[in-house]
């Protein structure tokens, strides 16, 4: 960008940047040097959250499909996180769907036909994930197989291994209370107030630590105003989250009593739904865990550079084909994570479970959010937004038609659009 | 070590690959504190020469001397153990990261277990002053947005953070224009100033009279000479490189008929 390329100025000297209106600008010129990050895909989301709430106010906008569309958003946000990993490299993971599939059914068969303990069984799952990545990473970085191929394979396999363990045509409950809880119950009012307070506690104390010690060393930092301004509107977006999920979202039909929260039940009566779903707090758990080791570990760092330029990676010393493998490792353990969400959701592993479009809504979910499919740029927090972007559709578009023809039309030219964002921001990028 | 020792000495380097003798017993002396050229046509040997030196390929035969004592050099981290870095022409950024990540590449500073951003922050700082860069607008910005000349520059700051002691630079001006080149010709020299043996390839003459200190001339896979810049000019450094001789000095023309030439 032209009113960036300054050759003759000193590094600036120590001092707090400006307050939030430099923020603000500095922003903009990043978004127009090419550097979009998120944008579209909030613009995005805010557009489509008003479009259908304009069109269907009485279906869409309502306490209850709010939570519902929490829900339905969580397995593709755990499955695109994976995505990301993969994407960074500027690889691709064709078979994370039926990864997740793969090992929701490992899972319920180590529950039922095991009788292991749930805990046991999770680990044996989530396992089934990691092997498979390790596979997967294995072929793409030591034999030099291209990854669109080797997942291509694996996306076939991996439906026969399903098959081979559920059995044609069956379904195996999921037997697990608490994994059960995860997609179907909610936390207590106050467990939500509490994971609001920690959330923001915790960034609190973390960004300020980060930015007192750049002053300590002398460094420029965020000034004190843009800190207070961030923590506050995240404190206010997710208060206005919890807030939300903790009202009674039960559709109360007239002539029928709601239940009381607390206490004996009368019967007939229609119980009440409310607080935050579990599935939010574990996608909460994983963004946060998953962006510490994408943004301040040396293993998330060699993750972007490798992405960005392997050779460069491979002469500074970086074991590239190491960081390949651990990368499709995460990814399928992320999938096989989504794959306890979606046997958690429907009660049960089915053949399908995992296959249909949900690879592709991930894979549009990590895009639109913002992560490159050229490698090496994307963030943990692209698969939420993204993620929420095409729960959003998903969940707006059968209010208003029925025809799949369309739902599937729609979907598809999303993700086009944001691929061509994608390729547009990079030319941008590159021309200055 | 006085100023007046090398820190690098080769002598009698031979190396082929396969049939074809790509250096014959080459020798070259790099002293510490001054800027050493490496001139010579395509396929005259010189990359192989710094390959061998980082240690990306082994020589044959011959002996490597680095601050006078005898060195094994078989892997580029045998050299970076040394002290010996290489700017490579296509300067090896990552595009995707900023200047301080780029810099610190491989060999991130971590405390427990985290990035220490603050101090490779400070230290990349450090380094770029000690330079006397003043052409980056931030060391938080990213590569991509840097000219030619600025990422020359963070790839050769790249090289001396390490407390490097013989910096190689391949070709470090041949994609610039007037302005970085003079630019990163003045780091060169700075490189030099601060007691760094500095080995620079360049097939610009211009640059080589402009900063070198002395210049050695590869012709045909065998070292046709190495002599003080005072005592040569620009054509008889020409005349090096496309005839191995000039006047005197570099290869009789007997000599250079006898060698079995790739």
């Amino acid at each position: 960008m032209s009113n960036h390329q300054t050759t003759d100025v000193d590094i600036p000297e120590a001092g707090d940047r400006g307050g939030i209106g430099m923020a603000v600008g500095d922003y903009f010129s990043r978004v127009k040097g090419g550097d979009v990050g998120s944008l579209p895909a909030v613009l995005g989301l805010v557009v489509l959250f008003l479009l259908f709430t304009a069109l269907k106010p009485d279906t869409f906008f309502s306490f209850f499909n709010f939570a519902n569309l929490l829900n339905q958003s969580a397995a593709i946000i755990v499955l695109a996180m994976g995505l990301v990993f993969v994407l960074l490299l500027g690889e691709i993971d064709l078979s994370a769907g039926f990864t997740a599939g793969t090992a929701a059914a490992v899972l319920a068969v180590a529950l039922s036909n095991w009788g292991l303990a749930w805990p046991l069984a999770l680990l044996v799952g989530l396992l089934t994930g990691t092997v498979i990545g390790l596979f997967i990473g294995s072929l793409v970085a030591r034999l030099g197989i291209p990854s669109f191929v080797v997942t291509l394979a694996m996306f076939l396999a991996l439906q026969g291994v399903m098959l081979l363990i559920i059995g044609e045509g069956g379904t195996i409950r999921l037997r697990s209370d608490v994994l059960l809880a995860i997609m179907n119950q909610n936390m207590p009012l106050w467990a939500g107030w509490l994971m609001w307070a920690l959330v923001i506690g915790g960034y609190l104390l973390v960004s300020w630590r980060a930015i007192a010690g750049r002053r300590k060393a002398g460094l420029r930092s965020t000034a004190t105003s843009v800190w207070i301004a961030k923590a506050l509107s995240l404190a206010v977006l997710l208060g206005v989250l919890v807030f939300v999920l903790n009202q009674q979202r039960q559709i109360v039909r007239p002539g029928k009593e709601s239940c009381p929260s607390v206490g004996e039940a009368p019967v007939g009566c229609i119980p009440v739904i409310e607080g935050v779903p579990w599935a939010v707090l574990v996608v909460l758990v994983l963004v946060v865990g998953l962006t510490f080791v994408l943004g301040r570990t040396p293993f998330g760092r060699h993750v972007y550079a490798v992405g960005g330029n392997a050779e460069a990676s491979r002469r500074a010393g970086i074991n590239v084909k190491m960081i390949k493998i651990y990368c499709f490792m995460i990814g399928s353990t992320l999938a096989a994570v989504a794959g306890v969400l979606l046997a958690s959701r429907d009660n049960s592993v089915s053949p399908t479970t995992g296959g249909a479009q949900t690879l592709l809504f991930a894979v549009g979910a990590a895009v639109i959010g913002g992560t490159s499919l050229f490698g090496g740029k994307g963030k943990v927090m692209d698969a939420v937004v993204g993620g929420l972007v095409i729960a959003v559709i998903a969940n707006g578009l059968p209010l208003i038609t029925q025809q799949s023809g369309i739902q599937f039309v729609v979907t598809g030219f999303v993700l086009l659009v944001a691929a061509g964002v994608d390729a547009i921001s990079r030319k941008r990028a590159s021309a200055t | 070590m006085t100023a007046d020792s090398p820190i690098l000495e080769l002598k009698g380097i031979n190396k082929s690959f396969g049939a074809v003798h790509v250096l014959h017993d080459v020798d070259l002396t790099v002293m510490p504190g001054q800027v050493t050229a490496l001139v010579g046509d395509n396929g005259a040997g010189k990359s192989t020469l710094i390959k061998g030196i980082a240690g990306i390929y082994s020589f044959d035969s011959g002996d490597y001397f680095f601050e006078g004592k005898r060195a094994q050099v078989h892997d580029p981290k045998d050299a970076n153990a040394l002290g010996i870095e290489v700017v490579y022409q296509d300067l090896a950024l990552c595009d995707n990261l900023d200047v301080v990540h780029n810099m610190f590449l491989g060999r991130e500073e971590t405390k427990a277990g985290t990035l220490d951003e603050i101090d490779m922050e400070k230290r990349a700082t450090d380094t770029l002053k000690g330079l006397s860069v003043r052409t980056l607008k931030s060391v938080r910005q990213q590569v991509s947005s840097l000219s030619g000349g600025q990422r020359q520059t963070v790839a050769i700051a790249r090289a001396v953070l390490w407390n490097s002691k013989m910096v190689i630079l391949d070709e470090p001006t041949a994609a610039l224009g007037v302005a970085q080149t003079e630019q990163v010709l003045n780091l060169v020299r700075r490189l030099a100033d601060n007691g760094l043996g500095v080995i620079l390839i360049s097939h610009n003459m211009n640059d080589v009279m402009q900063v070198a200190d002395s210049v050695a001339c590869l012709y045909l896979g065998q070292m046709a000479a190495q002599v003080q810049i005072s005592e040569v000019d620009h054509s008889s450094i020409v005349e090096l490189i496309t005839m191995g001789r000039s006047g005197d000095i570099g290869i009789q023309l007997d000599d250079a008929m006898t060698g079995d030439v790739a």
